[in-house]
Order: C-alpha cells, then sequence, then structure tokens
C-alpha cells in the first residue's frame, strides 16, 4: 500500500513534467512562462531517453538503433572513429538534421519524456531549449556584444544587457573583451571565438549544451580554457560533447558513449553504431567490449 | 670551415655544390620563348580592349569638346539653335527612368534570390526549371524586352499606354534576371554556419535570414543592383519600342502620355540628324554617359572591396 502510493505519487510528478516540457516544446509559448525542464533537477536525473534511434540520408543509414539515457548536470561524451555517426547522433537531440533536406530520424528521442519528432514538437522551441556549440568556431560578422545580444533579442528575453556580460562572464571572456565589446568578433583569437560562441550559447538560457568536437580546430591551450569552462558549466547545464580526441573525453566527461563503424557482410553498406555507454571511468579502465578496449588503447582506430 | 675538411671531400662537396647550381640555372630557351610569346599575346588582348575603351573617350572627347558646356545639362533639344541644344529632358527621363528600375528591381530581385536560395527545394523540378530559366533570361538580347514590353505593359494586359513608368517596367524586367543571378550569389558566399548558428539559438528561418544572411549579403547585392542600373542605363533598343523616340522638348512627367527620353535614345536621335552641330553635340552625350556609366561601376568596384566579407 504504502510503496504503491509513493510510487503513484512520483508516477504524477513526472507526469506533470512531462507535460510541463511538452508545453515548452510546442508551438505558441509565452517567453515569459518558459520553464528550463531540468533547473531544479539532480545531477544524473534523465535528461534525454533515446530508444533505438537511427538517421539515415538519402535513404542511407548513417547511424542506427541507439539507445541510451542521458543525465543532467553531467558531461556526456561520444566518441568513436570517424564516421561512426557520433554528430549525427548529437544532431539529433535538437532537430540540426531537420535542415539536411533528405535526413530521416528513426525510434524515439525522448526528451523529459516527451518525444522530440512528436508531431506537436516545433524544431524552433527545441532548439531554444537545447543550445549548440559547432566544431569551427562560427561567431556571426557582428560586433561582440551584438553575437551574444542576437539570440536574447530574437527569442525576446528581457534584460539583454545583463544576459550578455553575465553569458561572458559564464564563458570566461568578459575580463578580455569588456574593453571591445564593440569591435568584431572576427578579431578574436580562435579560442576566443569559440568561447563567443558557448557564451552565445548560453546567453539564451538553454537547458541542454551540445558541443560537436568543439576544440578540434584549436591549439591544446585555447582547447584546455574550454575544457575548464564546461567543467564550470555543467553546474548549470546539461552538456553532451562529441569529440575525437580520448582524452579530452576522459578528462571531462563523467559518462562516455563508444560508437564504431559496423560494415554489413558485403562490405557496402557502413553505418554507426552505439557499442558501450557507462562511466567514463569504466570505458577507459575496465570497458566491457573488447573493441571499446582496442579503441581507448589505440589498438585501432 | 671547409679548408679544415680532407682534400676529398672538399672536392665532393663542391662537385655536388656545381651539379646544384646548374641544375637551377635557367632551363632550355624555347621554352622560356614559349613563355615570352604567350606573355606578350596576353598583353595585347588587355591592350586591345583598353585601347577600345580610350579610343572611344578621346575620339568622343574630341568630336563632342565644342558643344561642351552647362547648357548640355540646362538646355533641352532644339531644332531651331541646335548651337544651344542640351540633353535636360533626356537626363531627367533617364533619372526617372533608373529610379522607377531601382524601385522594381530591388524588392523582386532580393525577394527572388532569397526564395531560390533559402527556401527552393533544389530536388524539385519546378524549383531547377525556374533557376534554369533565370539563367536564360540574363542573355536574353534587349531588343527582345523591348517587343514584349510593347506588347504586354503598354499595350495588351497592361494597357499602360507610351508612358514612361512602362519604360521603367520594361528596362526592370531586362535587368531583373542579372539582379537576381547576382543577389543569389551574394546570399550564397553566407557560409551555412552562420545559419546554423543563428538556427541554433532558436531563431526562425525568418529571423535568421533577416537578421543575418541579409545583411551579411547586402554588399554583393548593391554590387549587383549597380551593375545592373549601368546597363539599364545604357540601353536604348527597348526603350524605342516603348515609347521613348519622340524628340521631347519638356521635362517629363513619369505618368504623362506626352511622351519622354532617355539619354542613350536622345544621343541616338541627335546622330541621325544631318547637322553637324547635333552631330557634336551627341558625342558631348556620349562622353556625359561614359562618365556616369564609369563612375558609378567604380562605385560598385569600391564597394565590393570595402564591405567583402572575409570568412
Amino acid at each position: 500500500m504504502n510503496s504503491n502510493g509513493e510510487e503513484g505519487k512520483v508516477e504524477s510528478q513526472m507526469t506533470a513534467k512531462k507535460k510541463s516540457t511538452e508545453k515548452a516544446l510546442s508551438r505558441k509559448i509565452e517567453v515569459a512562462e518558459r520553464r528550463l525542464p531540468s533547473a531544479s533537477e539532480a545531477v544524473g536525473e534523465p535528461v534525454f531517453g533515446l530508444e533505438g534511434v537511427g538517421v539515415s540520408y538519402g535513404g542511407k543509414v548513417a547511424v542506427r538503433d541507439v539507445s541510451m539515457t542521458i543525465g543532467a548536470k553531467e558531461i556526456t561524451a561520444l566518441i568513436g572513429p570517424s564516421g561512426c555517426g557520433k554528430s549525427t547522433l548529437l544532431r539529433c537531440l535538437n532537430r540540426m538534421n531537420d535542415l539536411v533536406p533528405s535526413a530521416e530520424v528513426f525510434g524515439k528521442c525522448l526528451y523529459h519524456g516527451t518525444d522530440l519528432y512528436g508531431p506537436e514538437v516545433d524544431p524552433v522551441e527545441v532548439r531554444k531549449l537545447i543550445g549548440m556549440v559547432f566544431q569551427k568556431p562560427n561567431p556571426f560578422p557582428k560586433s561582440i556584444y551584438d553575437n551574444i545580444a542576437f539570440g536574447p533579442k530574437v527569442l525576446g528575453l528581457p534584460d539583454v544587457e545583463e544576459r550578455v556580460e553575465r553569458a561572458l562572464r559564464s564563458a570566461a571572456l568578459w575580463d578580455e573583451v569588456k574593453d571591445r565589446l564593440d569591435d568584431n568578433a572576427y578579431g578574436m583569437s580562435g579560442g576566443q571565438q569559440q568561447r563567443l560562441c558557448i557564451a552565445r550559447c548560453i546567453a539564451v538560457d538553454p537547458d541542454v549544451i551540445l558541443m560537436d568536437e568543439p576544440c578540434s580546430a584549436l591549439d591544446p591551450i585555447s582547447s584546455g580554457k574550454i575544457e575548464d569552462l564546461m567543467l564550470e558549466l555543467k553546474e548549470d547545464f546539461s552538456i553532451v560533447i562529441v569529440t575525437h580526441n580520448m582524452q579530452q573525453a576522459a578528462r571531462v566527461s563523467d559518462k562516455t558513449a563508444f560508437l564504431i563503424v559496423e560494415l554489413d557482410s558485403t562490405e557496402e553498406n557502413r553505418w554507426g553504431q552505439l557499442v558501450e555507454y557507462d562511466e567514463t571511468e569504466k570505458i577507459f579502465t575496465n570497458p566491457a567490449d573488447s573493441r571499446t578496449e582496442d579503441y581507448v588503447t589505440g589498438k585501432v582506430g | 670551415m671547409f679548408s679544415e675538411m680532407p682534400e676529398r671531400t672538399r672536392l665532393a662537396t663542391a662537385g655536388a655544390q656545381a651539379t646544384v647550381a646548374s641544375n637551377l640555372q635557367r632551363q632550355r630557351g624555347s621554352e622560356q620563348l614559349k613563355g615570352n610569346i604567350f606573355f606578350a599575346l596576353l598583353l595585347l588582348a588587355v591592350a586591345f580592349a583598353l585601347i577600345g575603351l580610350i579610343a572611344l573617350i578621346v575620339q568622343s572627347a574630341i568630336k563632342g569638346a565644342p558643344a561642351f558646356g552647362l547648357n548640355l545639362i540646362t538646355e533641352g533639344p532644339s531644332t531651331i539653335n541646335p548651337e544651344d541644344a542640351g540633353f535636360r529632358p533626356a537626363i531627367i527621363g533617364s533619372i526617372y527612368l533608373i529610379l522607377g528600375v531601382i524601385l522594381l528591381v530591388v524588392p523582386i530581385g532580393v525577394g527572388s534570390a532569397i526564395y531560390l536560395e533559402e527556401y527552393a527545394d533544389g530536388t524539385k523540378w519546378w524549383n531547377r526549371l525556374i533557376e534554369l530559366n533565370v539563367q536564360n533570361l540574363a542573355g536574353v538580347p534587349s531588343i527582345i524586352y523591348g517587343i514584349l514590353g510593347l506588347a504586354f505593359i503598354v499595350r495588351g494586359p497592361l494597357d499602360l499606354g507610351f508612358i514612361l513608368a512602362a519604360g521603367s517596367l520594361t528596362l526592370a524586367l531586362l535587368v531583373l534576371p542579372t539582379v537576381i543571378l547576382a543577389s543569389r550569389e551574394a546570399i550564397r558566399a553566407v557560409p551555412p554556419s552562420i545559419r546554423d548558428g543563428s538556427l541554433a539559438l532558436g531563431a526562425t528561418q525568418w529571423q535568421t535570414i533577416r537578421r543575418q544572411v541579409l545583411p551579411a549579403s547586402i554588399p554583393g547585392m548593391a554590387t549587383g543592383v549597380i551593375l545592373a542600373v549601368s546597363r539599364a542605363l545604357g540601353e536604348a533598343a527597348p526603350l524605342l519600342l516603348v515609347g521613348a523616340a519622340q524628340f521631347v522638348t519638356f521635362n517629363p512627367q513619369p505618368f504623362s502620355a506626352d511622351g519622354y527620353s532617355a539619354m542613350p535614345v536622345l544621343i541616338y536621335n541627335y546622330a541621325l540628324r544631318p547637322q553637324d552641330e547635333f552631330r557634336v553635340l551627341a558625342a558631348a552625350g556620349v562622353v556625359i554617359m561614359l562618365i556616369v556609366l564609369l563612375l558609378l561601376n567604380s562605385f560598385a568596384v569600391w564597394l565590393r572591396n570595402r564591405y567583402e566579407q572575409q570568412w
């Protein structure tokens, strides 16, 4: 009886949360009543639940059958050899794949219990909650200030100026740029540009930040700064990072998913597949799958 | 250092040095000659184009010199005293025509370019058909647009009559493909990563186009519009068909059926007349047009170099 009652309570809490997420993702939502679904969430509570997710481009499968749960306020790393579909998988999580006309997503991609590809869901609303940092720094050809202010302005968020400063401080960039906010962002170094892109992303208060190999175009010192930044940001945001750098995954992430390129018997079709997903420490010290071990120890890949 | 080496080593080193030195020397004379001849041919080609332009300017300037003066701009055409005649109605007519062209061509051209670049699904046959046609239209002779203007704008469905606005509309149709192509080029030069960055923040497609893509492509579009305008400014053939043929001595009005004229048309008119005074006037008109066109084109080049974004 007792346990049943508690279960019922938890269940009703969960449905309430799912409702609010559904509302946040559906069209015509007022910005003022926007709630970040995992703002109050404890570390490790599920943010994404992938159930048999696959993506194909023009009928050709790029990644198939990925099932995993991504936790709140953690850094989840996706690693694997090139072509294993880790970036493709990442782009599923904020519907960036929609921008490729021939892309098709299969399976269930649950975000706080709501299917991101459900009929009620507006991709624009999804991207307001789930931000993204790209492989190559892509600042807008505008001033540093306008780069950060763009997001809050188009989303109609209040206190733009304050947000810009807060975002730049969170991205550990404020002291470097506070005297030249009106300068063009293209005058910054690559590492600064990437931190600007991170600041731009957090200026709109997302729930999740997706990072697609954010350090691959940067030198080691700039990469180190971004890694430090990620560790600070995970206090407030859930982060999913794709990286080709295993050491980076080992340094920053809490959980690691290892993907691999599979070939069919004819060796004509290749696709990405999830091999193992676990605590980062376990993946790097005591992986369950021998293919993971071969990859993380550098025998293949 | 060399002196400390044993004799054999020193000799070997010297031999190697000599070989390297001979390898680095000039290649065979015939290859050298071919290169020089080709270079000379290229120079000749450039010189041919330049000499043509310079000859035109100098010849017009010498022939038109007697007519140079303010009355070229302030006076209208006159058959009674050609010494005092000028181009005023034609200049005003050309300005009206060009303003009309800009007014029509900028929104329609930029709009079409945005549709084709940002919205159209290139895999659909109708979009590919539109693209192909826009490219072909850019190469259609201007006289054909004149006939089209006569049949569809002056007469036919629109039935505007021989008014200046009909001329503007015809010229706008003529340069529209050029503007669309230039605007598409400018939009395409904005890298996809900028769109991705904007969309990933939760901006809508229209917000992304309006606030990122368009501002970044305005310099390229402006360059295209200026080049298109300078082409429209120099066109005489289509205007002859849609009503600019009259010898107008008064200032034209955009929507009046009294007639209008334009610079190239009036130059043509002057040049056809037997009196020498008019021939001189025509040459002076050519100089005015050349100056205006060179200024416009230089402005376009300056604009492109000044605001071109290095991605």
